[in-house]
């Protein structure tokens, strides 16, 4: 038995692999396509305060390497999502999750914050100050460091769970909003939401996503995704979360070689409903092959 | 929601945009209505077909050549193998429909032809309006006359009532407690309007296809649902544009 196991925080995760938020829906879902058990973890799909239906088809714009995604944070309220999607998720998945929390208002993101206190069994809160779909919200907190450092301090005021801050690739220095972040208590970062992109109809000469631009994920970005981490390693001293396009148990031990101490796999899972549990049995060969004892001793060896 | 390798029992030219493609494998059996997704060379996103008939060993797709998806599928052969995704969505009901009226537009008469064997199946006979631009890419007529009535209108009048399926639909005297229907969404929209007794299968753009991105959520009257897990087909009186 190959020995996959990575420590957050404190929790000890059975192995580094965390399915992204807004790829495997409320979890429950994908049960049905095999155990989720193996996951390291699960972020939920982003929950704000209120519900939201978020934008207009086509939401989905398909790359070469990739795709574009503009679903606008559609989710039913912090409220439901606590009370009907966790409990069919409990059912199926016995390890500790990840909450994604958006909003457009301060205020909405501490009101949604809150309602989670009382919750058991919560590896942490993924703060969503990077979501490029949402108007007015979202991305707008995540690119000014003095916003991201007080929207961090407030959250951690208010909250008793791990405060993780998911950061925008689309800003010029992602180390200073790392570090914003560091500044205002987060307990750790994950990196990168999507770049924002966008495909036009040439038949039709117009934008294929309704609101025309959006993320751009998948395999593509690995590289920009990898170098961010990279770059966030050296600057802050809590953990990362490593993703962006990672699709192979290779591409994980880049990531953790790069400074995370653990990754999530997104859009691989809307190419492969079964690419997380893949890449967690391909890790078992690449770990013996490379002779890893523990996977703790290869976190950024990349700098060394 | 199962993944399986599926090998090309036969991929048929029907006209100049239409194919057929029957793969073989085993439990395959769909209900009408329902999708399944192909993982294709080249193309990052699998890509999703309506079921047009299902057995046991067998799945058959009538596909129209849209982009570099299908474009590529045309040159599949015989003994060649797919990665896919089966039994996705939930299908048309039948219920206790007596006179069902199916209406298909375009490449939207593909998962209508399942539906048909089965109302047949019942003994319930039904009737069938298929429509089409013009006469060049009017496919499976044939197994459709075999299964029930049909009616077929042209955009351009080159074959049968010079119209479209609303038009029709509204010319002629159907007796139908429910229709059926699948096609672009002005023809679904205009359906809708003339009548609510019915059942409309829905196209999107989708991300996963297994309910997971809400890539292709629509509005309804009870809530966003999702084309790829609560639809394709949903009852016309539910759905919001």
């Amino acid at each position: 038995m190959v020995n996959k196991q990575v420590t957050l925080f404190d929790s000890v995760l059975k192995n580094p692999v965390i399915a992204a938020s807004g790829t495997f829906g409320f979890g429950y879902e994908m049960a049905e396509f095999f155990d989720i058990n193996c996951l390291g973890s699960i972020s939920l799909k982003g929950s704000t305060l209120n519900a939201r239906y978020g934008n207009p088809l086509p939401r989905i714009a398909e790359c070469s390497d990739g795709l574009i995604n503009a679903i606008g944070l559609q989710n039913p309220g912090i409220d439901a999502v606590i009370s009907t999607q966790l409990p069919k998720l409990s059912k199926v998945y016995k390890d500790k999750i990840i909450l994604n929390i958006g909003g457009h208002s301060v205020e909405e993101y501490l009101l949604a914050v809150e309602k989670c206190n009382d919750l058991d069994n919560i590896l942490g809160i993924e703060l969503n100050i990077s979501c490029p779909n949402v108007q007015g919200g979202g991305l707008a907190f995540g690119t000014k460091e003095s916003t991201v450092e007080a929207l961090t301090t407030a959250i951690k005021k208010v909250s008793n769970q791990k405060i993780i801050v998911k950061l925008s690739p689309n800003v010029t220095d992602i180390c200073a909003l790392a570090k914003a972040a560091e500044n205002g208590g987060a307990d750790a970062i994950s990196l990168i939401n999507t770049l924002i992109g966008m495909r036009i109809d040439i038949k039709t000469g117009k934008p294929i996503i309704s609101v025309k631009k959006g993320g751009y994920s998948g395999r593509g970005i690995f590289p920009v995704a990898l170098r961010m981490v990279y770059d966030v390693f050296e600057a802050v001293k809590i953990p990362i979360i490593g993703m962006g396009g990672i699709s192979s148990a290779d591409e994980v031990i880049e990531m953790l070689m790069a400074g995370a101490s653990a990754v999530m796999v997104g859009t691989a899972t809307l190419k492969d409903p079964f690419a997380c549990k893949n890449i967690i049995e391909e890790l078992d060969k690449v770990i013996k092959d490379l002779n890893i004892t523990s996977l703790s001793t290869i976190i950024g060896r990349a700098h060394k | 929601m199962t993944n399986k390798q599926l090998t090309v029992l036969s991929n048929k030219k029907l006209n100049n945009c239409t194919y057929e493609l029957i793969l073989e494998g085993n439990d395959l059996l769909h209900e009408s209505g329902s999708f399944m997704e192909i993982e294709i060379e080249n193309c990052f996103l699998k890509r999703p077909f309506s079921i047009a008939d299902s057995s046991e060993n067998t799945i058959t797709l009538l596909y129209k050549v849209v982009g570099v998806g299908t474009k590529a599928l045309t040159t599949a052969k015989t003994g060649d193998t797919f990665n896919c995704l089966v039994n996705l969505g939930k299908g048309f009901l039948l219920g206790v429909i007596k006179k069902p009226l199916l209406i298909g537009g375009g490449i939207g008469a593909a998962p209508l032809y399942q539906l048909a064997k089965e109302f047949v199946a019942k003994k319930i006979p039904v009737e069938i309006i298929l429509g089409f631009r013009n006469k060049e890419e009017i496919y499976y007529l044939e197994e459709f006359s075999k299964l029930g009535k049909v009616s077929v209108a042209t955009d351009d009048g080159s074959f049968g009532y010079h119209g479209n399926t609303l038009g029709l639909l509204k010319d002629s005297n159907y007796d139908f407690d429910c229709y059926y229907a699948c096609g672009p969404s002005p023809m679904l929209m205009a359906l809708q309007n003339y009548s609510a007794n019915g059942q409309l299968s829905l196209e999107a753009r989708m991300g996963c296809g297994f309910g997971v991105c809400m890539g292709c959520s629509i509005k309804t009257t009870n809530g966003y649902k999702r084309v790829c897990k609560e639809g394709p087909v949903f009852d016309a009186k539910e759905v919001l544009w």
